[in-house]
């Protein structure tokens, strides 16, 4: 196995796990810390892609793109936490129901919109084309894409670890109904949890749309890598996401470098592994 | 059992006679296939409304029975005598497998493990061309010659059906189910009464996927083809789905909710591209409006509009559950794991 | 509450009803001829399916929905990518509306599919997209005929004979991992390798492949001649768009299946460098100098504003092909033997594909171009020929029978690498 090889499969499976983590990351806080199955984030991932490709064709802004993904993401969200997910609160089957119609809706809309052909966002002209990185050329969208990775990963470690409403929301995830017993207004942790989650979706959306496309069933797809990473990682633990998201993008992509034949089994079977020895996954507790 | 449920039984049993007779032969094929999947969607109720687990990998078993059935019956032309029985033991051999791995689980893990198990057969189904057939799937599955027709076929699905809710009505009802039901409450509780809750809930799970199994069989020769599609994710999570439309816990509900998703994707899509939003909508509309299912919110409903005839007849579909059951408020969901429960 | 209330039988009554709704269908004695068309506008083959949808249509538009003086209604339903469903909506346009005949659908899965069935019954089926080779070879029907249509392999074998003649010697294949790709790659390396050159390694990835950049690696470590990439749809865009990305797109030579490069899918990109100059082979050339191909791709700039693709002009043509048999017989498709029997003997002297007719196994004769992507002063690409390979059959050199003793193309059976020869 050469050098280049080795390295070009590492920044793949390093630029894959940057982007899983920002969708699974929301995923698991929400899972974690409100124990709500929002089996729609996946579909919130996907219209926001198309919001901000949309905002980038008209304008030819990707950051403005972005932005009105976030937007979109966040007000999607607040709609379908206040308006539907309110009332079935602590109830995880009607959760999951419920949000499943929501995500057939979400996707259903996005096709009807954007039509059913695969799109790739565009990405800005200077983020284009490979950078020589001596022993192999890679490509910058994707160097781009791991350094963002890191930067959400620290700051979310800073908010997490460093600022009160990180300690809350740790608190929160380890035992929620002490927090509430010690007279911290647990809704407004919540709130600040999905937006982060949503703000998060957002930017993957349009991240992910350039780097996967945007298509009908990628809603589905990154749900379903969501929870791959959730099961390695389990629930609620920055860490936890951190490291299923990176070891679900280097599996993907080693896997399917090494062994196309079993290229399904190289993601499950260590999952179904885990899972037997350590139920509540790799990091997760109780 | 009182009179009133004896004519409710009577005349759903009527209803359903009398159907190839009212409709035109591709309905009752619907009816067959919304029969099937009300099956499986019963096999999973046993996990999800009496052992409160919810599994989603379900289509896997069920695809393992009918990729049984197809290969030994197309590939190895064995009688459909041996592939029949043969499948279903496929499923069950797969349950057990599953099984023993999933019970040391309970709530959102157990959900995580079943989902990786049903994508191990997926994976499978995808990859071992030589006995599945991959992406080409097996097709030209044989039926007898007495099944050959809908209306044979559906009567066979329907005899079938009703053995199948008569036995489960035995199982939840018997002390092995209200077992299920106290591991489902209070799972905590149950070892020091001395019940092995591991072993219980690993006989659910084999008696679930042997149920599972007999669907799964019966749609191969239902479809007469089988393909990954058949044990993909989400055939599962439309199996949870149907349950949790029709109710959790009233094992036919689940029918209920195998009508309304047929329904929709098969006459709805008739008229509109945009079925996917009509039956999201739907779920949506089910969960706020009726929020422990169909059957027992039709039920309220009849009774609010005071048709009490109505509401007695519907009362044997049913199956009884707590004393709260008339209240307003689902009747259970799963518990998140207290700080209590062992890991 | 009131309105909860109202909502509630809102939901409820129509939701009862609804299942004892049963529309007529059934075909009237003499009305319409009905055509149900199966196509996927939504999964992985949206692009395609659309583009099959609208070659179809602009022929009946353009012939005002009617031939022999009778009406022809048409109905699409959309397979989702995906056989169980394409077989399921088989079912309801055969018994619910009770259409005359099924043309479609897209994927070679499908296709089986939806054959398995078709074969217990007598309904002509007609398929101008599905190309799986069995379907018109070891498990060919008389009511399934490849109308306008080809097997996966036809148009490859004479492109791994030219790969070979154009002096790469060593080659890697990048295939999408099912039917069709097998077969596709099975054709090209089967006569690349007759002719003297060596495969050095054949890579196999998933329709739904969102990452090509382990492939990529591996091509790079491998150093072939030449790089032959067949892939399909959304596939299709990502591998081009990743090929470019790593720089691959000036240091290997690619060789493109038809489908690769086919204009459903180069048509999309914002910058068309991406896919300019590379070469590869296919039944239809969007840029190919003749009036039936040209005329049909301004009708179809007109009405849709892109240029046609090959499921478009499949379409197309086979509407224009079943028009002459249905007019051949008088507009009466109910005897289905004499119809079939038309469907046979029409010859196209020319088509948006050129030149074509049926052999005896029910799949036509047809031109094989090497083509090349060249960009239009307006920005737009197409696909113009370099060499034209007239007379193809599936058969290629071989003779039929000698061929039908050999096994399928699959994964497994890819003559020339595995076994080798």
């Amino acid at each position: 196995m050469s050098l280049s090889f080795l390295l070009l499969q590492a920044l793949n499976g390093l630029s894959l796990g940057a982007l899983f983590f920002m969708v699974a990351s929301g995923f698991s806080l929400i899972f974690g810390l409100m124990r709500v199955a929002n089996l729609s984030h996946g579909a919130l991932y996907l219209i926001s892609g198309y919001v901000g490709l949309t905002v980038i064709r008209a304008t030819g802004n990707f950051l403005l793109g972005i932005a009105a993904a976030v937007g979109a993401a966040i007000v999607l969200s607040l709609v379908i936490k206040e308006g539907f997910l309110r009332f079935v609160e602590g109830r995880e089957l009607s959760q999951v129901l419920l949000t499943v119609g929501l995500a057939f809706v979400i996707g259903d809309l996005c096709l009807a919109i954007w039509g059913g052909v695969p799109t790739l966002v565009p990405i800005p002209s200077f983020l284009q084309g490979s950078f020589d990185l001596g022993v192999v050329a890679y490509p910058r969208y994707r160097l781009f894409l791991i350094l963002i990775g890191a930067l959400i990963a620290f700051s979310l470690w800073v908010l997490l670890e460093r600022t009160p409403w990180g300690a809350v929301i740790r608190a929160g995830v380890d035992d929620l109904e002490m927090v509430s017993a010690l007279g911290i207004d647990i809704h407004r942790v919540f709130r600040l949890a999905f937006l982060l989650a949503a703000l998060l979706a957002g930017m993957a959306g349009v991240l992910g749309g350039a780097l996967l496309g945007l298509y009908p069933g990628g809603d589905s797809d990154i749900l379903l890598t969501s929870l791959v990473v959730v099961i390695i990682g389990g629930l609620g633990s920055l860490k936890g996401a951190l490291v299923g998201s990176l070891l679900a993008g280097f599996l993907e992509a080693m896997g399917k470098a090494m062994f196309p034949e079993l290229a399904y089994f190289v993601l499950f079977a260590p999952m179904v592994l885990i899972l037997a020895f350590r139920p509540y996954g790799l990091l997760g507790r109780r | 059992m009182s009179a009133w449920r004896w004519t409710g039984i009577g005349i759903a049993l009527l209803l359903g006679i009398a159907l190839p007779y009212l409709v035109a032969p591709v309905y009752v094929n619907l009816a067959s296939e919304i029969l099937i999947f009300g099956l499986l969607a019963m096999s999973i109720d046993l996990l999800i409304g009496y052992a409160g687990l919810v599994p989603l990998g379900h289509a896997a078993i069920f695809g393992v029975a009918a990729y049984v059935v197809a290969y030994l019956n197309v590939r190895m032309g064995l009688p459909h005598t041996v592939a029949i029985p043969a499948g279903i033991l496929g499923a069950l051999l797969v349950s057990a497998v599953f099984g023993a791995l999933a019970v040391r689980t309970a709530g959102l893990y157990f959900m995580l493990i079943t989902l990786a198990e049903g994508m191990l057969i997926w994976g499978l189904a995808y990859r071992w061309t030589s006995v599945t057939g991959s992406e080409n799937g097996i097709g030209g599955i044989t039926r007898p010659g007495f099944l050959l027709l809908p209306w044979q076929f559906y009567y066979a699905v329907l005899g079938l059906f009703v053995l199948c809710v008569l036995t489960l009505y035995r199982v939840s009802h018997s002390p092995f189910g209200l077992t299920l039901k106290g591991i489902r409450d209070n799972e905590s509780r149950m070892p020091m009464l001395g019940y092995d809750v591991a072993l219980h809930k690993f006989l659910a799970f084999l008696i679930s996927g042997g149920f599972a199994g007999i669907a799964g069989a019966a749609y191969a020769l239902y479809n007469r083809f089988v393909s990954p599609t058949t044990v993909e994710f989400a055939r599962s999570a439309e199996g949870v789905l149907m349950v949790i439309l029709g109710g959790s816990g009233t094992l036919v509900g689940a029918v209920l909710g195998s009508a309304l998703v047929l329904l929709t994707r098969n006459i709805v899509s008739l008229y509109t591209d945009r079925w996917l939003i009509v039956m999201g909508t739907l779920f949506v509309l089910v969960i706020l409006l009726m929020p422990d299912g169909l059957l027992r919110g039709l039920g309220r409903l009849a009774r609010r509009l005071r048709i009490p005839a109505v509401w007695t007849r519907l009362a044997p579909l049913r199956v009884r559950l707590s004393p709260s059951f008339s209240a307003r408020k689902p009747v259970q969901e799963l518990s998140a794991p207290t700080k209590h429960d062992t890991p | 509450m009131d309105f909860r209330r109202v909502l509630s039988i809102l939901i409820a009554v129509p939701v009862l009803l609804v299942g004892c709704v049963a529309p007529g269908g059934g075909a009237g004695a003499k009305g319409p001829i009905k055509i149900g068309l199966l196509a996927p506008v939504s999964g992985a083959f949206a692009a395609n399916g659309q583009d099959m949808v609208r070659g179809w249509e602009l022929w009946w538009k353009q012939h005002g929905n009617k031939v022999a003086g009778r009406e022809v209604q048409w109905f699409h339903e959309d397979t989702a990518s995906n056989p169980d469903v394409a077989l399921n909506k088989a079912r309801l346009l055969v018994e619910q509306r009770g259409v005359h005949m099924l043309a479609g659908p897209l994927a070679a899965n499908e296709g089986l599919a939806v054959a398995g069935y078709i074969r217990g019954t007598e309904i002509p089926f007609f398929m101008p997209v599905v190309s799986a080779d069995d379907l018109t070879q070891r498990q060919r029907a008389p009511n399934i005929l490849r109308v306008a249509g080809w097997t996966s392999s036809q148009v490859h074998h004479p492109f791994g004979e030219w790969a070979c003649k154009q002096g790469y010697k060593t080659i890697v294949t990048l295939g999408n991992d099912y039917a069709f790709g097998h077969e596709v790659v099975g054709g090209f390396v089967n006569t690349y390798t007759d002719a003297g050159c060596k495969v050095l390694e054949q890579l196999w990835n998933p329709l739904t492949e969102q990452d090509f950049s382990p492939y990529i690696a591996r091509i790079q470590a491998l150093k072939p001649d030449a790089v032959f990439a067949l892939q399909v749809g959304a596939s299709a865009t990502r591998f081009l768009q990743a090929w470019s990305q790593f720089g691959l797109k000036d240091k290997i030579p690619l060789l493109a299946g038809e489908t690769t490069v086919d204009q459903s899918n180069i048509r999309g990109f914002q910058n068309p460098d991406i896919v300019v100059g590379i070469i590869s082979a296919g039944h239809y050339a969007e840029g190919r100098e003749s009036p039936a191909t040209q005329e049909f791709v301004k009708a179809y700039m007109e009405a849709y504003g892109d240029i046609p693709s090959y499921y478009a002009a499949a379409m197309y043509t086979a509407a224009q092909w079943l028009t002459q048999a249905m007019e051949a017989v008088q507009g009466n498709v109910e005897d289905r033997k004499a119809f079939l029997e038309a469907v046979r003997k029409v010859e196209l002297k020319d088509s948006p594909f050129g030149p074509e007719k049926l052999d005896d196994y029910n799949n036509p004769i047809l031109n094989v171009y090497i083509r090349k992507v060249v960009k239009q002063p307006d920005g737009r690409v197409w696909n113009v020929v370099l060499e034209t390979i007239p007379n193809v059959s599936q058969f290629w050199k071989w003779d039929p029978e000698e061929f039908l003793k050999r096994p399928v193309y699959s994964r497994d059976y890819q003559p020339g690498f595995n076994p080798k020869k």
